[in-house]
This record gives structure tokens, C-alpha cells and sequence, in this order.
């Protein structure tokens, strides 16, 4: 993070060591949703908890607008209720014993009796929740609950606002119009949003900007569209749905047409992938999503897709309505297929198959 | 009927002395992270497995004229402790504490800690998530504390014989006269008095269980 922070920003400098878990990073976020993606035990949870207080890290310094939440150096930990944030988890967590309403004036308690009034009621009706407000949490729906829950935070006015996973629970409808209520909230009061998911939907929906995270580490960072549909790193390729990450050397670079031709270890074919930062004889990375590559029963043509290659199937597998066929040419590939084209194929192990692949779906990653 | 009378004053102070001693240690049992926390919480579960005649052997020691309590007591007021209704409260304060301590403990320790982290980000302090979330959550743990600790003060025998003796008026506690009755025989006596404690005994319990029911059944239905 920069020593200086912009007005709103949220800037997050972390250590932190438990057992064999390191947690290490570092990074800044202006007002917006910026997304937190990782796999389960990233350390994205723990993160957030870093940041709302609920741990304690080993070192580092956290701060929003140049105020400082927790800083080592001069042994600064604000207590949870004085960093005046937001959290979201999982579960609603509203007090079982309260009403919605009575759960949304939580956080407002200080507030004089008019300006509460005023706070619940717009609240209320931004969240429209006006015919839930007498309601006890047990006798709310899940989304139900989760929007009291996501109305309880906002009314405090927070100065940023952690979600962890909040949505994971809930279908694409409720979430998409949680969503926006959230998005409609944040354009007038501009704070930054971390929002923590492993589910590559959410980054999808929500994408303004992405922040991976594995083994405590951040891998990459930036739109989510740059940073997932062309991993540079072969860890964030495998967490982001990439089935094939396979070897191979360059061997060719051809900067007129923006490709380069990368043989792959253990067959006798290349590849055209596009031109990344490689060097003639370099060691690369190539990933391919199984969803993206054409099985064909005879050698196609006429085709505007760079890489066919010639295999044979090992094993097929049912996975829900999808087929998961091994193919090996040399290298082994990972190719989904739906249950109706294994069968209008009459895919079957042993079969000869010829694997399509368009240069854009390969990525070069490091 | 004042051995009954006794008893049950007995019984109240206790209850109510345990409830404001209890508490902050049931919280800090609960809650606190203090790696040594195991050996409080055996001295704290102790009166529940040593006879009451051990406990009560020690506590007549120290409350006794050589004894540092006693001693203290006689400097302040001008007589020890031993065989006082003062010394009956405060033997069955001890002797009573797990059975405050742990259903407390328990019911805090059942929580959703995610509450407790919810209460905290939404600003309120320890003092205000205590007494807005975690007692009003933990009621069916604290009725069910005061219900034993009462119900165990009202029964004790060993410890009161121990510290507090025989004293009409002062220490000749219910079960103490029920023990007195039966050993001179006066079997109509003692049954008026055991058949008393139990009629209350019950009452008092049933009401108990079907408020914390009613309770219980409000916050956790669905």
C-alpha cells in the first residue's frame, strides 16, 4: 500500500502467522466493489477479520483515508467498535432475539430519536423491507435475512464494508437483486467494498476489479476479465477453472501475426498461442479450459481454429450432465463434453479423436 | 416454620451474591483466551466432586478465631465467623458456585460467535453486547443457574452442619431440623417440614422450566 492514501481509499498491509498459515499482503482499494477471489483456505476470511479487528495481525498497517485502523510501528489496534466498518458474513448473524427492525437499529443506537426514525424508515424502504420491519429473524427467508443483515450495516454509514461469501447461499435471483441494491447504495455514498467469494459467477457479476488470492498470497490483481480469462500464473489458472495446464517450450515467435508456437512436452506437435512475454526456448505454461476444446471423429478443415491434434481416448467419466473425456495426444488433455454429444459420437475409450483448439483459448501462463 | 424461613433467606442471598460474583466469571471463562484458564475452571468445578464435609472442615478452619478469615472478622466486628449466619452465606456461596458458574458458562459459550463479532462492528462495546445480546440469549441459562443454585443452597446439609452448626435462628437451617427431628424421633415433625420443602421445591421448579421453555420456544422456533 502507498504511505499516502487517497480520500476513502482503503489501504491493507498484512502479516500474519498461525501454525503452518502465513498470510502475507499488500494492497489498496478505492471506493467500489473490488473482489477478493481465492479457493477455500486463501486466507480471504482472514483478511477480512484482520481488517475488522476480530484478528489481530503479527504486523502490517491498516488504514482508510490516511487514518489508521492498526499500524505495528506504533502499536495502534483500534478495538472493532471503533473502526466504524461494515462486515457481512456468511450467515445473516441478525440477533434472533430482536426484530428486523430492531436489528437495523443496532448500529445506530447513539443517534438522536428523529434522525434514527429518519435513517430506519429511508432504510427500510431502500431495502424494502417496510413489510418485514415487525419480523423476528426466524421467521425471515434466507435472502430476507440477508438483506436486513446487508440494511443493518449500511445504516451505520460505514466508512468501508467486508462481505464474506454473503451471497453464497442464496440463487442467482436473489443475489443479482441484492446486488444491486448494494450497487445502487454505493454510487451515492462511494466507499470502498472488498467482497470475498471463490465462485467465479460472482466475479463475473460483479467485476469492477479483482484481487487473487492463494496461500495467503495475492497473485494478481486488476479487471477481472484481464486477470481471469488470461491467468498469468498457473495457480490462479487451475483456480480459475483452467483443467489443463500443460508444458511446453517456445519455438517459435511471429510478431506480424501477435503469435507464437509452443511445442508441448511429450508429444511431437505445437501449438499457435498468442504472443506473450516469452523468449525464444523458454519454458511455458499453457492453459486450456476443458470447455474449450472441439472433439472432432475426423481430421476437420476449413476451420478458422490454428491447433488441431491427433489423440486417443483413455477414459471417459459422468460428472453431472457432463462428460469428462481424457484425451491423450502426447500430452494428456482434460475436454468436457455435454451427455448428447458423447453419445452422438459414440465416444468410447480407445477411440482416435481429433482436438480443436482456438489460439485465443490458449493461455501462456507463468 | 423459621428453620424454613432461614432456609430460604439463606437460599435468596446466596442466589443472588452467586449471580453477581458468577457472572463476570462465567463471562471470563466463556470467553477469555488465557492459556492457564483450565486450572480456574477446576477450582471453580471442585465443591461439585469433594465431600461437604471437607470443604466445610476447611472453611470452619479459616473462619474460625485462628483462622485468617476468622481473625480478620473478629478485628472488624468483634466476633469470628464460624457458626453464623454471616458464615453460613458465605460457606454456601463456595459451595454453591459451580452450580451457578457452569450453566452460565455453558449458555455463553453456545452462542453464535459470529453475534458476538456482529455486535462489535456495529459499534457497541463489551459492556453493551453483554447486556443486549449475550444475557438476553443466554436467559434460559441463567434461570436455569439461579433454579440450581437456590434448589442446592435450600438442600445443603454437610457444609452447614460444619460451619454453621445448630442455632436456632441462626444456622439450624430446614434440612439441618429435618436431621434434629428425626433423630429424637419426632417423625410427624420432620415429615411436616420435608413434605414443605417439597411441595416448594416443586413449585418453584415447574415454574421455572415452563417460563424458560416459554423462552426458550419464542427465540428458537422455526
Amino acid at each position: 500500500m502507498a504511505i499516502e492514501l487517497k480520500q476513502s481509499e482503503l489501504g491493507v498491509r498484512v502479516c500474519l502467522t498461525r501454525g503452518s498459515f502465513h498470510l502475507d499482503v499488500d494492497f489498496s482499494v478505492p471506493p467500489g466493489i473490488s473482489i477478493l477471489f481465492g479457493p477455500s483456505g486463501a486466507g480471504k476470511s482472514t483478511l477480512l477479520d484482520c481488517i475488522a479487528g476480530l484478528t489481530t495481525p503479527d504486523e502490517g498497517r491498516i488504514a482508510i483515508s490516511n487514518e489508521n485502523l492498526f499500524d505495528s510501528a506504533t502499536h495502534l489496534d483500534l478495538p472493532i467498535q471503533s473502526r466504524h466498518l461494515g462486515y457481512l458474513f456468511q450467515s445473516p448473524a441478525l440477533f434472533p432475539h430482536l426484530t428486523a427492525q430492531q436489528n437495523i437499529e443496532y448500529g445506530i443506537a447513539h443517534l438522536s430519536n428523529s434522525d434514527r426514525a429518519t435513517a430506519i424508515s429511508e432504510t427500510l424502504k431502500l431495502f424494502r423491507l417496510e413489510n418485514l420491519a415487525s419480523r423476528k429473524p426466524a421467521e425471515l427467508s434466507g435472502g430476507e435475512a440477508q438483506r436486513v443483515a446487508l440494511a443493518r450495516s449500511l445504516v451505520t454509514k460505514p466508512r468501508a464494508l467486508l462481505l464474506d461469501e454473503p451471497l453464497s447461499a442464496l440463487d442467482a435471483g436473489l443475489k443479482n437483486s441484492i446486488i444491486a441494491d448494494l450497487r445502487a447504495w454505493n454510487a451515492e455514498h462511494e466507499i470502498p467494498i472488498l467482497y470475498v467469494t471463490h465462485d467465479r459467477a460472482e466475479v463475473d457479476a460483479l467485476g469492477e476489479r479483482v484481487i487473487t488470492m492463494d496461500h495467503g498470497e495475492i497473485i494478481q490483481q486488476g479487471i477481472p476479465r484481464e486477470v481471469l480469462d488470461a491467468p498469468r500464473h498457473q495457480r490462479l489458472a487451475q483456480i480459475a477453472g483452467y483443467e489443463n495446464v500443460l508444458e511446453g517450450i517456445v519455438k517459435e515467435i511471429r510478431l506480424d501475426n501477435g503469435v507464437m508456437r509452443v511445442a508441448l512436452q511429450g508429444t511431437t506437435t505445437s501449438i499457435e498461442v498468442p504472443l506473450s512475454y516469452a523468449k525464444m526456448g523458454d519454458s511455458v505454461r499453457v492453459a486450456i479450459r476443458a470447455g474449450d476444446i472441439l472433439l472432432a471423429l475426423e481430421r476437420p478443415s476449413g476451420l478458422s481454429a490454428r491447433n488441431i491434434l491427433y489423440g486417443t481416448i483413455e477414459s471417459l467419466e459422468q460428472r453431472s450432465a457432463t462428460i469428462i473425456c481424457r484425451v491423450n495426444s502426447g500430452a494428456m488433455f482434460e475436454v468436457h463434453v455435454t451427455l448428447g454429444a458423447a453419445r452422438d459420437l459414440d465416444l468410447q475409450p480407445g477411440r482416435e479423436v481429433w482436438l480443436v483448439l482456438k489460439t485465443y483459448s490458449c493461455h501462456v501462463v507463468a | 416454620m423459621t428453620e424454613l424461613l432461614l432456609s430460604f433467606r439463606l437460599a435468596f442471598l446466596v442466589t443472588a451474591i452467586l449471580l453477581v460474583l458468577a457472572t463476570p466469571l462465567a463471562y471470563w471463562l466463556a470467553f477469555s483466551k488465557f492459556p492457564a484458564k483450565f486450572l480456574i475452571e477446576a477450582v471453580v468445578a471442585l465443591p461439585l466432586v469433594l465431600p461437604p464435609t471437607v470443604l466445610g472442615f476447611y472453611l470452619l478452619v479459616a473462619m474460625g478465631p485462628r483462622g485468617p478469615l476468622g481473625r480478620l472478622w473478629l478485628a472488624l466486628f468483634g466476633h469470628t465467623l464460624a457458626f453464623t449466619f454471616t458464615g453460613l452465606v458465605i460457606a454456601s456461596v463456595l459451595y454453591s458456585l459451580p452450580f451457578c458458574v457452569q450453566p452460565l458458562v455453558a449458555s455463553f459459550e453456545r452462542l453464535d460467535p459470529k453475534l458476538l463479532a456482529a455486535s462489535h462492528v456495529l459499534g457497541a462495546n463489551p459492556v453493551r453486547t453483554f447486556r443486549q445480546v449475550i444475557l438476553p440469549l443466554s436467559l434460559p441459562g441463567v434461570i436455569t443457574a439461579i433454579v440450581l443454585t437456590f434448589a442446592h443452597t435450600l438442600g445443603e446439609f454437610g457444609v452447614v452442619l460444619m460451619v454453621g452448626g445448630n442455632l436456632p435462628g441462626a444456622t439450624r437451617t430446614v434440612s439441618i431440623s429435618i436431621y434434629d427431628h428425626v433423630q429424637s424421633i419426632e417423625y410427624a415433625a420432620a415429615n411436616q417440614l420435608a413434605l414443605t420443602l417439597l411441595a416448594i421445591s416443586f413449585v418453584l421448579l415447574a415454574l421455572v422450566y415452563g417460563l424458560n421453555r416459554r423462552v426458550g420456544v419464542r427465540w428458537l422456533s422455526n
